[in-house]
This record gives C-alpha cells, structure tokens and sequence, in this order.
C-alpha cells in the first residue's frame, strides 16, 4: 500500500516525537497518545505513518487504534463532551443528561456538531462519583449537572469562539 | 424489609455503667422494641464510656438529644412507650447540667463520620501539598524505604509484608507478601515493579485521590517493592481519564528524582529504581493483569490464560511484580509502624483498613476509610448518613460490574474479602454504590451487563457471546417481553459464563445478574408476570399522564417534549398523546407544579 | 541523599511549619482534587488569594491540598489557626462565600457558621 503522507509541520511534529521513543520498550500506545493529540484524530494516513516510522505492521496498530476507547478514527469536534455512564452516575440520572445534551446538541451520541464545536460520546467514570451525574468537557469535569448547567456549559464553551 | 432507624440509642458501655447493669438496660429495651414491633425504627447502639460514671447507667438518645442517668429496667417500658412512640421524653429521668450538654456536645464532635474512620492509606491526602515533596519529606516521607535500604535485606522485608497480612487492595485479595515472595524468588537478572492504576470500576476513585493527594507514597511504596523482589524498573499504568493524577503524579516523580529518592544509589546504598508512567487509553480489560501487562507492551489489552503468572513471565516476559494504588499506599506504614500495628487492625483473614467510595444515593458521598471488619451498616448510615429525601434503602452494590447488590438484611455483616463473596458481591477496588426505592434492580442488572459487554475484549467465546446474550435476555425483560423461563436460562448462562470464560472479566460479569435474581427475584417476577416496574425506571413499562385539573397550561411540558407528542393551549389542561410518547419522563422533570404522574 | 540528610530536611520542614503557624496567623488551604476542581475550587483559591492580597492582609497563607473525601461538600475549604490544631471546615463554598469567610473569619475573627461542614444532616 502506497499512502502519501504530506510534509508538514504536524507530520514533522510526530516524526521527532517517535524518533525519541522508538529506541523504549513498547512506545505504540504512547506515540498513538501524541498522534491524537496533534491530528485530532487517527485517518489511515495517520497510521500508515506511526506504522512505518515504528517499524511495526500497519495491522497491529489498526489493531490496537480500535481496541481502545480513546483512539478515534473520525474527525472530532472542537471540544469533547464525555457523558459519565458509571455506576454512581447511572443511579443519579447520567442517561438523561445524556439524552438533554442530544436534544441541546441536536447531535446523537458519537456525533459532532455542525459548526464542528462539539462531539459528544459517552465515557465510563471519570472517578467523580461523589458529584454524580458528571460531564466532562475536554479535561474539565463538570459535577451534579442538570439541565440548567448544561445550557451554561455549553454557552460557555460558544462564548470562548465569539 | 426495614427501614431507617428514626432513633439512635446509645447506651454506654463503659466498665461502670455495665457493672451497674447497663446490659440489663440494653436488652430490656430490646425486649420492649420487639413488644411493640418498633424494632426497625431504633438502632441501639453500645458506646465507649461516657465520662459520667456516677450517674451510670446512663443513655443519650438521637436525634433529640436527651440524656437519661440512673436508668433502672423498669423505667424502660415507660421511656419506650412515652418517648420512643410518642415523642414525650421521661423527664424525672433525664439529667440536664452543664455535665450532659459537654457530653452531648463532644458526642457530636465525634460524629460517626469521624470516630469510625481510620486512616492510614488516606493519611497525607488532603492535608499535605501534593506538589511538594518537602510537605511529604516533613510527614516522615521516603523514611520507610530509607530505613529498609540501611538496615534490612529483601528477605526481611518481603516477611514483614507477609506476617502483616496486607491482601490486595484492587480486587482479589491475593496475599501481598507472598506475591512479592514469588517473584523475589523468581531467577532473572531483569525484573519489574508495575502499579496499578487503572481503575476501572464505575464508582471507585479512591485510587485517584490517592495519587492526586499523596504520590510520593506510591513512589515510596514501589520503591521499596523494587528493592524486596530485586527489580531496578517500574512502571504506573494510570488511565487517561485521570489528567490530575498523571500531571501531579509525572511531577512528584521529577521531584523524587531531583532529591535522589529515584535513579542511581538511593541513600548511598547501591540500590537503584527509577519509574515510568504509561498512561492507559480506555480499556476497562486493561485492570486485569495479564491484559494490563500488554497494554504497557503496546498492543491490544487482551488477557491471556494463566499460568504462567506474571511473578513468573509478566511484562516482556520477565518477572513482574503487580500490586495495585491502594497496596503501594499501605507498604510504607507497614514498614514504619511493624506488622504488628498492622496485623492488630482488621478481622481474622483481612488485615488493615479499605478505603471505600461512597456515592449514589446517599448523602455524604465522598472517600473514607476504615478498618476491615466494619459493616456495611456502619459504612452507609453512620459514615455515609444514610437515604436522602427521605427515600428507603434498597441494596447497596459493591465491587464494581465483577460484584453483586446486596439488600438490606445484611447490612450488619463485617465487611472483609470472605464475608462479601459469600453474600455474592466482592471488594472489588471499594466502590459502594448505594440504590434506593427509585432504583429498579433489573435495570441495574442491564445496565451492569451494558457495560461489561462493551468491554469484553473479544478473545473468548463465553465472554464475548454469552455477555450478549445474557443483556438481550435482560433487555427482553426490562421491556416487558419476559417470560418466565427465560429467568431459568438466565441463570444457567450466568454459571457457563462464570465457569469458561478466560480472565477475570467474564467469571465475574454475571455476578450483578445473579446477585439481584437471588435477592430481588420479585422485581424480575414482576416485571415479567405484571408487566410493571415498582421503581418506574423501565420506560416501556412506565405510562405518564397529565393531570387535568392540576394542570395550569404553561407548556413548559410540551416545549421540553422530544417528540412533540403533547398538546394544548392557554387555558386548556395540556394532553400527553401515548402511542408517540417514549416515556422518557422530561415533562414530568420540568413540570413546574407536578401535574404529571408517572404510574 | 542520605538518611541524615533525609533527616535534616525532615526537621527543616517541621520547624518550618512551626514557623509557618507562628507568623501566619490563619493558614486557607483549599481541596483541590479532581472532585474539588469539578465543583469550582480553583474559583475559589483564586478569590481567596485575590481577596487577600487586595485587602493587604499579612498573616494569612492560602495553600493548596488533595482531597479530603468529603466529595459532597466540594469545595471544601479549611481554615487552621495558628494556636488549635483542628481546623475549621467549610464546605460547598463558591467566590462569593470564599470573600465572606475573609471578611468575617479572617478579618473579623467570627467562624461563619452557615458554611461549616456538618456531617450526618
């Protein structure tokens, strides 16, 4: 397979990154980590990349890309929602919050936004228990949302672009 | 099935007062409770001496806070009728001075929150900057590994950690002190020390805090775990989901290293260590050792059959020593205090404290810690101060998706490993989720079998098809569809499961299944015989209506409507129209003067 | 690094903290685990540090600490006075009662009783 792979500063970024921690013990997932972190997300080409400058098969790293929650092989929205769906925040109502969000969002589950602002998933908890049902918005946790705090975070969030 | 104590009873169990026949005072108050069938609206409980010996033996009563001196058995039946039923304390029995209300007053100091805890894995946190280790240095931090490098050999300490009894902390409760026996003992010239931090199950975050509030105490505790099993690397395996943790945790470990705590020669000795963080990436598999292992390799977290066990074979096929956050927390105060102090604290098989997460419906949520043999009772009510909303209890689930609902007629059962895998649950890393009278068990059940489906990784049959089957099942019956055979095939799938699956995973995600068919088959009966819902979770088995002469036509409920299904205008009651209706109940949250009834 | 200059160090930090509590007459320290952050305590530090400097007042130290546990009372904010060993705790506290407390503990020496922790109610 024969995928060209641009030169520019993000690939750049990443060749420099892999060259440190190639030479470590079982550097995939770490370099997976950062890749996210410059592209977004995890395209073929994304791949095909850490796969050769890794020296490892392009299978073991679709491999692994997939088996994991983090790693996202579609484009994601500017911030991140992730909904708690642990236990505590189960028992406390985190399937409504989710289902407000949708209806705020306009926007199912795994979706993003049109203007691009936002994609909303669900995670499994964040160890916020005590502040049941919890949102987290990028890093940001969020506790005992409701309806209310939602419009404010998300208005928030808008505000931060105008 | 009983329901929240509306009185405490605490009658002092000092030396004089029970030589003044307290006992007796005790169980004639009992007696009486049962007499008039009020025996589930007080709790007795025995307290430590009072102070007021002389005007033994006494009694305080909670929450009205009345202090009774001098009791003899036959004023009981009067303090039981007058006070407990009617609410008209016995005065010519109760003692009001200055004496009392000290008592009363320091009583509440003491407040259970407080005197049932003890903290040892918790010491440091939130009391010290985590930021700064010469806050951890002047809380006699990095001593305990000082101490052993200077004055003892691994062997030694790998015997203090046995004869201390410390079992671990994430989940099983293997023996520390012989795990750290075996990979000692394993031949390798390359061994390694990993910590695990990947807490996975929903409703435990005690391992957060931890390295969040205290992450020089990991480091020490792997530190000296290193130099018991002769490794000279480790590493932390920290989900992703905890950015604090990682950014508090990479920062301690720079200060650690800056001091010398980490690297070449640690305190003169020869001895080196150093540690590194692999940050997980959402695999709730990946707690599971040997999937863990494989996960700080790189590839996919899929477990592997054992043995051979990582003591043995573990990361890059070299011996490898994995405790999890909660274990390397203890190993330091061990070392400090003796395995004597440590031995002294706990039950007969569970030694030391655990640290619980309280969270669901109760109402202080939050960590606490206390010693192993505590009950559940103690940990939900007096710590946790029981149902809010004047709600009644209805199980509390402990151990994550691996463990099991437990209903309130054990509650008084000491918790330790043995105990809670005999009522069907396990300790699991320590998360206490408590449900009440809104919690619908089967929907727990599906919710739990939700999760551990999504999560299995796939290797093996029964996980990754009989997890499917068991949630279709449930789904089947939280719809309405059930019939009664299927609670049958239920169960038998949950044993198959349980017996072939490979790792950890799949042999315990049947346990909330069969757990709440053993205590709450009721609710399975009715759902499947009655199409009905006692806790009116289940959508499709939940109807709202909106009641016309309560209504004041705002629309609020219809605004809010998802799918548009309800109407009216000014004037006129609004109307929910059920065949589009999906029961999602948000017109019932926002409507503002509760005109709608969910049935 | 060696034992007696572990040791040095330990005593250094003890004798600090002494000091620490002899000159600073209130020390404010702030729960600030991922439960307090999520419920506003970075907010919080924020204001009380603001707060103090604006108001120039000189024998206070504000500090950052794990949390607690107490998860349902985040932001939690202790007070410690420089002659008792137990602190005061305050629970649930946002920028507006954060300026309260320094006005009326710090400032005027008064514990705010509305905001203290009271566990079982």
């Amino acid at each position: 397979m024969q995928i060209h792979i641009p030169d520019n500063p993000q690939y750049r970024e990443l060749k420099e990154y892999i060259k440190k921690e190639k030479g470590k013990k079982g550097p995939l997932i770490k370099v997976l980590h950062k890749a996210q972190d410059i592209f977004g997300y995890l395209p073929k080409e994304v791949q095909y990349f850490v796969a050769k400058e890794l020296n490892v098969n392009l299978s073991d790293v679709y491999g692994v890309v997939t088996f994991y929650n983090f790693f996202s092989t579609t484009p994601k929205g500017k911030n991140e929602i992730n909904v708690c769906l642990g236990t505590a925040c189960y028992v406390r109502g985190a399937d409504k919050v989710l289902s407000m969000l949708e209806e705020e969002l306009n926007i199912g589950n795994g979706e993003t936004t049109e203007d691009n602002l936002f994609t909303l998933n669900t995670a499994r908890c964040f160890g916020a228990c005590g502040l049941a049902p919890a949102v987290m918005i990028n890093e940001e946790v969020y506790g005992h949302v409701d309806r209310k705090k939602i419009k404010k975070m998300l208005a928030e969030y808008k505000g931060k672009e105008e | 099935m009983a329901g929240v104590p509306k009185l405490d009873v605490l009658i002092c169990g000092g030396a004089s007062c029970i030589s003044n026949h307290s006992h007796d005072i005790k169980d004639t108050i009992h007696e009486e409770l049962k007499k008039k069938g009020i025996e589930e609206d007080v709790r007795v409980i025995e307290t430590g001496c009072m102070g007021p010996c002389e005007l033994g033996p006494v009694m305080l009563v909670y929450p009205d806070k009345v202090f009774y001196q001098r009791l003899k058995p036959e004023d009981i039946g009067n303090i039981v009728e007058n006070h407990f039923i009617k609410g008209r304390p016995v005065e010519e029995k109760i003692l009001v001075s200055e004496t009392t209300r000290a008592i009363i007053e320091k009583e509440q100091e003491d407040a259970d929150f407080f005197k049932k805890q003890t903290k040892i894995v918790l010491s440091n946190c939130g009391r010290i900057d985590p930021e700064n280790i010469e806050e951890y240095i002047t809380e006699n931090g990095y001593a305990a590994i000082g101490k052993i490098l200077t004055s003892s050999n691994p062997d030694e300490v790998v015997e203090t950690i046995k004869k201390s009894g410390l079992r671990g902390r994430g989940g099983g409760g293997f023996p520390t002190g012989r795990k750290w026996e075996f990979v000692k003992n394993a031949e390798n010239d390359q061994k390694y020390v990993v910590c695990n931090a990947d807490e996975g199950d929903p409703g435990a975050f005690m391992d957060r805090s931890v390295l969040e509030g205290d992450p020089h105490c990991i480091i020490e505790g792997m530190s000296i775990a290193a130099y018991a099993v002769g490794a000279n690397k480790g590493y932390v395996y920290i989900r992703a989901e905890y950015p604090l943790a990682i950014t508090r945790l990479e920062h301690a470990l720079e200060q650690a290293r800056e001091y010398g705590f980490l690297g070449e020669n640690i305190f003169e000795t020869g001895f080196s260590f150093d540690i590194e963080i692999r940050i997980g990436a959402g695999a709730f598999v990946c707690g599971e050792e040997t999937a863990l292992i494989s996960s700080i390799e790189g590839g996919r977290g899929n477990p592997r059959p054992r043995p051979p066990f990582p003591a043995i074979s573990g990361l890059w096929g070299k011996p490898t020593l994995l405790n999890n956050v909660e274990t390397y927390a203890n190993i330091r105060h061990i070392i400090l205090n003796g395995w004597e102090w440590f031995s002294s604290i706990g039950t007969e098989t569970s030694k030391g404290t655990k640290v619980f997460a309280l969270s669901g419906k109760i109402k202080n949520t939050g960590l606490i810690e206390v010693p192993m043999g505590t009950t559940l009772r103690e940990l939900i009510f007096d710590i946790g101060g029981g149902v809010p909303d004047g709600k009644k209890f209805k199980a509390v689930q402990l151990g994550g998706p691996s463990g099991g609902c437990v209903p309130e007629e054990y509650l008084d059962t000491p918790i330790d490993y043995e105990t809670l895998i005999e009522l069907g649950a396990m300790m699991g890393s320590g998360g206490v989720i408590v449900m009440d009278e809104d919690t619908c068990m089967v929907n727990t059940a599906r919710f739990f079998l939700d999760f551990t489906k999504s999560e299995s990784c796939g290797k093996c049959v029964p996980c990754r098809v009989g997890l499917v089957k068991l949630y279709d099942m449930l789904d089947k019956i939280v719809k309405g569809n059930g019939e009664l055979e299927d609670l049958d095939k239920l169960e038998s799938l949950c044993y198959s499961v349980k017996k072939t699956s490979l790792c950890g995973l799949g042999q315990t995600a049947p346990n909330p299944v069969l757990s709440t068919l053993k205590y709450f088959k009721n609710e399975y009966l009715e759902h499947i015989q009655d199409h009905t819902c006692r806790a009116k979770v289940c959508a499709d088995l939940v109807t709202y209506t909106i009641i016309p002469e309560a209504c004041r036509s705002c629309g609020i409920c219809a605004k809010n409507c998802p799918v548009d299904c309800i109407t009216g205008s000014k004037g006129v009651p609004y109307v929910i129209n059920q065949d589009v209706c999906i029961s999602c109940g948000t017109c019932y949250d926002v409507c503002p003067f509760d005109s709608i009834i969910k049935e | 690094m060696n034992l007696e200059e572990l040791r040095k160090l330990r005593e250094k930090g003890q004798r600090e903290m002494m000091q620490r509590s002899d000159n600073a007459k209130y020390r404010i320290v702030v729960g600030m685990g991922t439960s307090g952050i999520a419920a506003g305590a970075r907010e919080v530090l924020t204001t009380f540090i603001e707060e103090i400097n604006s108001r120039k007042i000189k024998d206070v130290v504000v500090m950052q600490t794990g949390e607690k546990g107490y998860s349902s009372k985040e932001p939690v904010v202790e007070v410690f006075v420089h002659e008792e060993k137990e602190p005061v705790v305050y629970g649930n506290i946002n920028p507006e009662k954060a300026k309260r407390i320094v006005t009326e503990h710090i400032v005027g020496g008064v514990i705010v009783e509305d905001y203290q922790v009271v566990f079982g109610d």
